[in-house]
C-alpha cells in the first residue's frame, strides 16, 4: 500500500515530521517498507534558456545560454528539438546526478564546444516516458527555484506492508485514522454528502448469486465529458505506480486507494440490457465441428487446451463432437480469461462485462469518447473473490481489498464520493442509485447497519490488556484508544466489562485478545518493560530425548570420523526414489517445485550419491558425506525414520584420502561402510557386542559385498555395502564408492537405571597370554561364524578372539580357506600350565570343527 | 717390575686401539681371560715367595684393576659410539607431511551446529525440545492454527501437497513448525515450555527462499506468561545466540493468524558491508522472528480453556539466523552438499556449543 505525505494530510491534521509519522506507522503495526522522500529530484532547478545556437560542428545540437536564477548565464549543448531561446525548463548543474540516465554530470566537450549542465527530459527526471523534447514549463516558472517544489513532484512517497488482516488500512483514510489514534495529529471528517440524483437509474441489476455479492450499487451519470483527469490526481496516481488513463478510470482507482474502496465505471452506452450478478455460465456444444467454427473458437480462445490437444492429433474437424465451453471475457488488462461457474462475474445482455471485484471488461470499458458512465460500487465475498483470482492468476488493487474485506457500510457513500468527483471533474447528471442487497456476511449483531452489515459486539474485560501483555493501561485511556479506532461503547463503560460494537471497517476482531491488541499497539508496544521468565528449577535438567541424544551423537560420531555432514533435499526425483524401494503414490508431491523434486525420499542414499557425483564432476571425488535425518517410509507420523547414513568415494578412507608418501589411501569398500555404521551405532548406544551381522543387503548393493545388522533375529539395525552397479548407472554415479544407513529409531530404549554405579571391576594378578591358531575352513564358512565357535570354547578364560590373516590357495584345495586367528586368554585363578594350555587348545579345537567344519591348518 | 709397566703400557695401548666392541672382548681376554697375559702373572703369585708375593701382589692386582678400568671405559664409550651411529642412521626428514585427522576433516553442517547452539540457550531457559513429523494433515498445519478455510494468510504459505487419500483427505507438507505446538498442547498439560526445530517446506526458491527449510519454533503455555515475558526471553535468546553483550531491538504490531496480539521482532543492525551484518551497531532493522500470545482459539482447539491458560509462542528461520550469525551467502547453497561450501561454512565435529565454553568459540 503506497500513498504520499499530502494525501494522507488530506485526511490527518498533523505537524508531525515525515521521519515521526514513518516511526510511527511501523510501531502501530503499519511496517513502512520504504520511503521515497523525493531528494532524487532535489538538484533540479527552473532554468531559462536565453539564447540557443546551432552548434559550430553538429546539425542536431544546439549551444544554449542557460539562467539558472544564479550568477552569470552557463552555456549547455543541448540535442532537444524544442530547445530554443525562451523556453523556460528544469536544469541539472554539473555534479547532479541523473536517475533517468544513471549518470552524474560534470563539465564536458561535445564535438568542442563545453557544456556546463543538462536540459532534462521528463524521462530523464523519470517522472514519465517523455522523451520528445526537454521540459517545457510555462512562462512564469520561478528561475532558480526548486522544479520538483514548484511541480508538487517532491511530495514523499511511503510504502507500508499491510498484513492480511487490516482491510481498514488499504485507504489513506484508514492509515490516518490509525495514527489519530496513536495521538500523531487529528483525524479530518470523512463523511461524504449523498448525491441527489434525478430520477431512477434506467439500468437495474438483479442478483442471482446473492451469497457471492453482500451489495450491489450503481448510478448512471449522462452528458460527462471523459479526458485526462485534474494534474494533482494524476501525479498522485503516478506517485502510488499507477498509470493515469481517463478521469473516469482515474477517480476509481483514486477512491480504491483513498478509501479502500474500489469502484468499477462501464460505459453506458456499452452495456446493454440491465446488469445481472451471477456465476459464470458452461455450455455444451454438440453438434459438427467444422474447421471453420474450430479456428474461430481457438482465435476468442475457447477451450484452447482441448482445441490444441485435439489439433495436435489433426482433429480439426469432426462430427458430432461434444464439448463443454466456458464463459469469456476481454479483461482490461488485455488478456482474455476462462471463467469457470464458481466464479462470479457482472453480466449484460451481450454477455460477461466483469469479474466481480477483480477486474472490468475491455467491451465496456470508459474511453475519452464516453459521455453516459455507470458507477458501480459493490461488495463481494472475500473469499470468493481470493479463489477467482488465485484461479486466473489476477492481481489487482480490486481483488487486494475484497478478498480483505470492503467496509460494507461505506459502500453508498464511496459511490457518492466516486459519483461526486466525476460531476467535478466530468461534469454530467447523476440519477438516483440503484441498491440491492445480497446475503449478508456476517448476522450475530443486534445492530444492523444501512447495507444490511450485523454490527459484531465484543466483551471487553479490561484487565485483559495486563493479563496478555503485562502492560498497565488505564480504564480511561482503553476506552479512549478504542473509541478513536470507531469501537463504540454499548452500556456502561464503568463496570469491569465493557462492551464494545466493532466498526464496519474491521472485520478482523472479534474478540477480546483483538481489542488487547488493538489497546497494545496504539499505547506502545515499546512501553511493555521485558519481564524474566520465573525460573523453573534450580540447576537446568535434561531436555534432549533418548532418539535427540542419538541423533547428536551418530552426527559427530561419523564427523570425527573425517566425513562431512551434509543436508540434502527430502523430495528426490521419482526413479532415484523407486530404486530404493520408494515412489508410492501416497508419497508424490502433486505439486512438485521441480521434476525432480517429486518423491519423498525412502532412503538418504540416493540424494547423498548424487551428491557425492556431482562433487565428483567439480574435481572433487574423494569425499566422505554423511546425514542424519528423516526419510518416509508411508504418510503417517510413525512412518518417518531417523536415519543416520553415509556414503565414502574414491579414497576417502578413515584414514585419509589419495596418494601420500607414506602409503597411498586404497579404494573405499565393503569394510569402510561397515566401520561407520557400526560407529554411528555404537555412538548412538547400541550394545556392539550383541549385534549380528548377515552376509547380504537389499538389491540396490553389491549382492556380495554387503550386509545386514540386526539386533536380534527381528530388529533390523541397518544395512552397508558397496552398491549394485545397475544402482550406480540408474544414478548416473560412478564408484568406488560405499555406504551404509542405520536406523537410530529402532534402538530399543535404554533400561532405567536405579544406580549410575558402574558394575566393580576385577583386575586379575595372573599374566595374560595370546595364542594363534590357523584354521582350514569352506569358503563359504563366516569369519563371524569361527570366531564365536573360538570364543565358546571357554567363556571364562577366553578374553578376545581377533581374525588376523585369510588367506586362500590351491594348496589350501578347493573351496577352501584359512582363517588366522589370536586367542587373548586371561587366567582367572593361577598361572596357566603347559597341560592347561594344550587342553585348552584342544576345546577350540574341537568346537571349531564341531561348528564350522574347520580343522587346524597343519 | 719393569717387566709389568711395560705390559701395562701395551694393554692399555692395545684397548685405546679397539674400535669396536669385539676389538675390546678380544683385548680383555688377551689380557684378562683364562690364559689372559694379566691372568698368567697372577698364577705366577702362588709360586713366589712372600717377600716377592708381598711385593709383586699389589703390582699385579694393581695392573688387573687399571686394565680391567680402561676395558670398562673403553667399551662404554664404544656403546656410545655404536649409539650415536645408529641413531645418525636413523634419521628420518620430519618436515614430511603427516595425515590430517579424521577429527580435523569431519564437518558438521551449520543448521545442525546451529541447532545445537539454540538448544543449549534454551536449556539453560528450562526449555525442551519437541520434534513432530514432516508430512502432515491439514487440520494441524491449518486449520487448529486458527486458518479459516480458503483465508489468503493459507495461500501465502505456498504449501506442498500430496494426492488424496482414500478418506479424501490430502496431507502436505508442514509449512511451519506449529503443528507441533499443537501435538504438544493435546498431549501435555501446561506448563509448557519447548521448542521445536525441524524442517519446513514451501512452494518457493530464490537466493532467500527455498522449497525446504529450516524453522524453530517455541512455546510456552501457562497461567501467567504475557508478552513482557515473550519479549525478556526473545531479547535474552538473541543477545545469546549471536554473542553480542547488547542488541538494539524492536517489536512491533504485526498479524499470525495463531497469535493474538501477533508481533515482529526488528534487530537494528549494520548491513553496509557486503556480505556480512553487524549487530549492536548501523540504522538498519533486519526482521528476525515473528510471536505472538497463542489466540484463545488455537488453546481451544487443543482442549486448554483459553480463559484458564495463556502463553506465547514464536517461530524463526534457523537458516536464516544461521545465516545472519556466519554470513553464507545462498540459501540454496546449504542443501548442495558441496564439499567446498561444507569444509568453508562447517564446523569441526569437536566443537560443541556450550553455555560454559561459549557457543563458538
Amino acid at each position: 500500500m503506497k500513498f504520499t505525505l499530502s494525501w494522507l494530510k488530506d485526511h490527518l491534521d498533523t505537524d508531525a515530521s515525515l521521519d515521526e509519522i514513518v516511526e510511527r506507522l511501523t510501531m502501530i503495526g503499519l511496517e513502512v517498507e520504504s520511503v521515497d522522500d523525493k531528494a532524487s529530484l532535489k538538484p533540479f532547478v527552473i532554468a531559462r534558456v536565453l539564447t540557443a545556437e546551432k552548434h559550430p560542428d553538429a546539425d542536431k545540437l544546439k549551444v544554449l545560454s542557460v539562467d539558472t536564477g544564479s550568477g552569470a548565464p552557463v552555456q549547455v549543448v543541448c540535442g532537444a528539438p524544442n530547445a530554443r531561446a525562451g523556453l523556460v525548463g528544469a536544469f541539472a548543474a554539473p555534479g547532479a546526478y541523473v536517475p533517468g540516465i544513471d549518470v552524474t554530470l560534470s563539465v564536458g566537450k561535445i564535438r568542442g564546444v563545453e557544456s556546463h549542465g543538462m536540459m532534462c527530459s521528463e524521462r530523464e527526471l523519470q517522472l514519465s516516458d517523455e522523451h520528445t523534447g526537454i521540459i517545457d514549463l510555462p512562462e512564469n516558472a520561478p528561475v532558480g527555484a526548486s522544479f520538483a517544489a514548484w511541480a508538487k513532484l517532491d511530495d514523499p512517497v511511503i510504502e507500508i506492508g499491510l498484513t492480511p488482516n487490516r482491510p481498514d488500512a488499504t485507504g489513506v483514510y484508514g492509515i490516518a485514522r490509525d495514527l489519530a489514534a496513536s495521538g500523531l495529529g487529528t483525524l479530518k471528517s470523512g463523511a461524504v454528502e449523498p448525491v441527489e440524483g434525478e430520477g431512477k437509474c434506467p439500468v437495474s441489476v438483479t442478483l442471482e448469486a446473492p451469497d457471492l455479492c453482500p451489495g450491489f450499487a450503481l448510478r448512471l451519470v449522462r452528458g460527462v465529458k471523459n479526458g485526462p483527469s485534474p494534474k494533482w490526481l494524476q501525479q498522485r496516481l503516478i506517485a502510488i505506480g499507477l498509470r493515469p488513463i481517463n478521469a473516469l478510470v482515474d477517480i476509481t482507482n483514486y477512491v480504491t486507494f483513498d478509501r479502500g474502496r474500489p469502484l468499477h465505471v462501464f460505459d453506458a452506452a456499452k452495456v446493454k440490457g440491465n446488469l445481472v450478478v451471477r456465476r459464470a455460465k458452461t455450455s455444451e456444444e454438440v453438434g459438427d465441428l467444422v474447421e471453420e467454427r474450430f479456428l474461430d473458437l481457438k482465435k476468442r480462445g475457447l477451450g484452447v487446451e482441448l482445441l490444441t490437444e485435439w489439433e495436435s492429433y489433426g482433429l480439426t474437424r469432426m462430427a458430432s463432437a461434444v464439448y463443454e465451453l466456458y464463459e469469456r471475457i476481454e479483461a482490461l488488462d488485455g488478456y482474455g480469461y476462462e471463467l469457470t461457474p464458481d466464479m462470479c462475474v457482472i453480466a449484460d445482455d451481450n454477455g460477461v462485462e466483469s469479474i466481480a471485484g477483480i477486474m472490468g471488461g475491455e467491451l465496456s470499458g470508459c474511453e475519452d469518447g464516453t459521455t453516459d458512465v455507470l458507477i458501480e460500487s459493490a461488495l463481494w465475498d472475500p473469499m470468493a473473490t481470493a479463489r477467482t483470482g488465485r484461479e486466473l492468476g489476477i492481481i489487482t488493487d480490486a481483488r487486494y481489498r475484497f478478498e480483505r474485506g470492503v467496509d460494507p457500510e461505506f459502500m453508498v457513500a464511496g459511490l457518492d464520493l466516486g459519483t461526486r468527483m466525476v460531476l467535478e471533474f466530468c461534469g454530467g447528471t447523476p440519477s438516483e442509485p440503484e441498491i440491492v442487497l445480497g446475503t449478508p456476511t456476517a448476522k450475530d449483531g443486534e445492530i444492523v447497519g444501512e447495507t444490511g452489515h450485523h454490527y459484531r459486539e465484543v466483551d471487553f474485560p479490561l484487565s485483559e490488556t495486563k493479563r496478555l501483555t503485562g502492560l498497565d493501561v488505564e480504564r480511561a485511556e482503553s476506552i479512549a484508544i478504542l473509541k478513536r479506532l470507531g469501537f463504540v461503547p454499548k452500556g456502561a463503560t464503568d463496570g469491569a466489562v465493557v462492551r464494545f460494537v466493532v466498526p464496519s471497517w474491521r472485520p478482523d476482531v472479534d474478540g477480546k485478545a483483538d481489542l488487547v491488541e488493538e489497546v497494545m499497539r496504539i499505547h506502545g508496544v515499546n512501553r511493555i518493560a521485558p519481564a524474566p521468565l520465573p525460573q523453573t528449577t534450580a540447576v537446568g535438567s535434561r531436555i534432549l530425548t533418548t532418539l535427540q541424544n542419538r541423533t547428536r551423537a551418530a552426527r559427530r560420531a561419523l564427523a570425527v570420523r573425517g566425513m562431512m555432514e551434509a543436508v540434502t533435499w527430502s523430495f528426490i526425483p521419482e526413479r532415484h526414489a523407486a530404486l530404493f524401494g520408494g515412489g508410492a503414490p501416497a508419497l508424490k508431491l502433486s505439486n512438485p517445485i521441480a521434476a525432480d523434486m517429486s518423491d519423498m525420499r525412502p532412503s538418504l542414499l540416493p540424494g547423498l550419491i548424487a551428491a557425492a557425483q556431482r562433487n565428483a564432476d567439480r574435481g572433487f571425488g574423494d569425499i566422505a558425506l554423511f546425514e542424519v535425518s528423516g526419510t518416509y517410509q508411508g504418510d503417517r507420523p510413525e512412518d518417518q525414520r531417523r536415519v543416520a547414513g553415509g556414503i565414502r568415494r574414491g579414497t576417502a578412507t578413515l584414514e585419509g584420502a589419495g596418494r601420500h608418501w607414506a602409503g597411498n589411501a586404497a579404494s573405499v569398500g565393503v569394510f569402510d561402510a561397515k566401520a561407520d555404521a557400526l560407529a554411528a551405532l555404537e555412538a548412538a548406544g547400541a550394545p556392539v557386542d550383541k549385534l549380528t551381522i548377515e552376509a547380504g543387503g537389499p538389491d540396490w548393493y553389491h549382492p556380495g559385498r554387503s550386509g545386514t545388522i540386526r539386533l536380534g533375529p527381528k530388529n533390523l539395525l541397518g544395512t552397508f555395502g558397496e552398491f549394485h552397479p545397475d544402482t550406480l548407472e540408474a544414478l548416473d554415479a560412478a564408484g568406488p564408492i560405499c555406504g551404509f544407513e542405520v536406523y537410530l529409531d529402532a534402538l530399543p530404549e535404554p533400561k532405567a537405571k536405579a544406580t549410575r554405579t558402574k558394575p566393580r571391576l576385577d583386575l586379575s594378578p595372573f599374566q595374560a597370554v595370546k595364542r594363534d591358531f590357523a584354521f582350514v575352513v569352506d569358503r563359504s564358512v563366516a569369519a563371524g561364524a569361527l570366531t564365536r565357535a573360538v570364543a565358546a570354547a571357554d567363556k571364562k578364560l577366553i578374553a578376545g578372539v581377533s581374525v588376523f590373516d585369510v588367506f586362500e590357495g590351491a594348496a589350501l584345495g578347493a573351496g577352501k580357506k584359512s582363517v588366522a586367528i589370536e586367542v587373548a586368554i586371561q587366567p582367572q585363578e593361577r598361572t596357566l600350565t603347559d597341560e592347561d594350555f594344550e587342553a585348552l587348545s584342544a576345546r577350540i579345537v574341537a568346537n571349531v570343527e564341531k561348528q564350522t567344519g574347520g580343522v587346524l591348518r597343519g | 717390575m719393569t717387566d709389568l709397566k711395560t705390559l701395562e703400557a701395551t694393554l692399555l695401548a692395545e684397548i685405546a686401539a679397539a674400535s669396536d666392541e669385539a676389538a675390546i672382548e678380544a683385548v680383555r681376554v688377551s689380557a684378562l681371560g683364562k690364559k689372559g697375559s694379566v691372568s698368567e702373572r697372577l698364577k705366577m703369585l702362588g709360586t713366589m715367595s712372600p717377600e716377592e708375593r708381598k711385593q709383586m701382589g699389589p703390582a699385579i692386582n694393581g695392573l688387573k684393576n687399571s686394565v680391567g678400568e680402561a676395558l670398562a671405559a673403553r667399551k662404554a664409550e664404544l656403546h656410545k659410539e655404536a649409539i650415536a651411529a645408529r641413531l645418525a642412521a636413523e634419521t628420518v626428514d620430519v618436515t614430511l607431511p603427516v595425515r590430517q585427522a579424521p577429527a580435523e576433516r569431519g564437518r558438521i553442517h551449520p543448521i545442525s551446529q546451529v541447532i545445537d547452539e539454540i538448544t543449549a540457550i534454551f536449556g539453560d531457559l528450562g526449555f525442551a525440545i519437541a520434534e513432530g513429523p514432516d508430512i502432515e494433515t491439514d487440520y494441524y498445519n491449518f486449520t487448529a492454527l486458527n486458518f479459516p478455510e480458503g483465508h489468503p494468510a493459507r495461500e501465502m504459505h505456498d504449501t506442498f501437497f500430496f494426492p488424496p487419500g482414500e478418506n479424501g483427505e490430502r496431507k502436505l507438507l508442514r509449512t511451519h513448525t506449529s503443528p507441533v505446538q499443537i501435538h504438544t498442547m493435546e498431549a501435555q498439560k501446561p506448563p509448557i515450555r519447548i521448542v521445536i526445530p525441524g524442517k519446513t517446506y514451501r512452494q518457493d526458491s530464490d537466493a532467500t527462499h527455498s522449497p525446504m527449510f529450516h524453522q524453530l519454533e517455541g512455546l510456552v503455555v501457562d497461567r501467567t506468561s504475557t508478552v513482557a515475558n515473550m519479549k525478556w526471553v526473545l531479547e535474552e535468546f538473541c543477545k545469546a545466540f549471536f554473542e553480542v553483550p547488547s542488541l538494539n531491538m524492536r517489536f512491533r504490531p504485526s498479524f499470525f493468524p495463531f497469535t493474538e496480539p501477533s508481533l515482529e521482532l526488528d534487530i537494528q543492525c549494520d548491513r553496509s558491508r557486503p556480505g556480512e551484518v553487524r549487530f549492536g551497531e548501523g540504522s538498519d532493522w533486519m526482521e528476525i522472528l515473528g510471536c505472538g500470545m497463542v489466540h484463545p482459539n488455537v488453546l481451544g482447539m487443543s482442549g486448554l480453556d483459553p480463559d484458564e491458560y495463556q502463553g506465547f509462542a514464536w517461530g524463526m528461520g534457523i537458516d536464516r539466523i544461521a545465516t545472519l550469525k556466519y554470513g553464507m551467502p545462498d540459501l540454496r547453497d546449504y542443501f548442495n552438499a558441496d564439499t567446498r561450501w561444507l569444509q568453508h561454512y562447517g564446523f569441526r565435529p569437536l566443537d560443541l556449543p556450550t553455555l560454559f565454553g561459549g557457543l563458538s568459540t
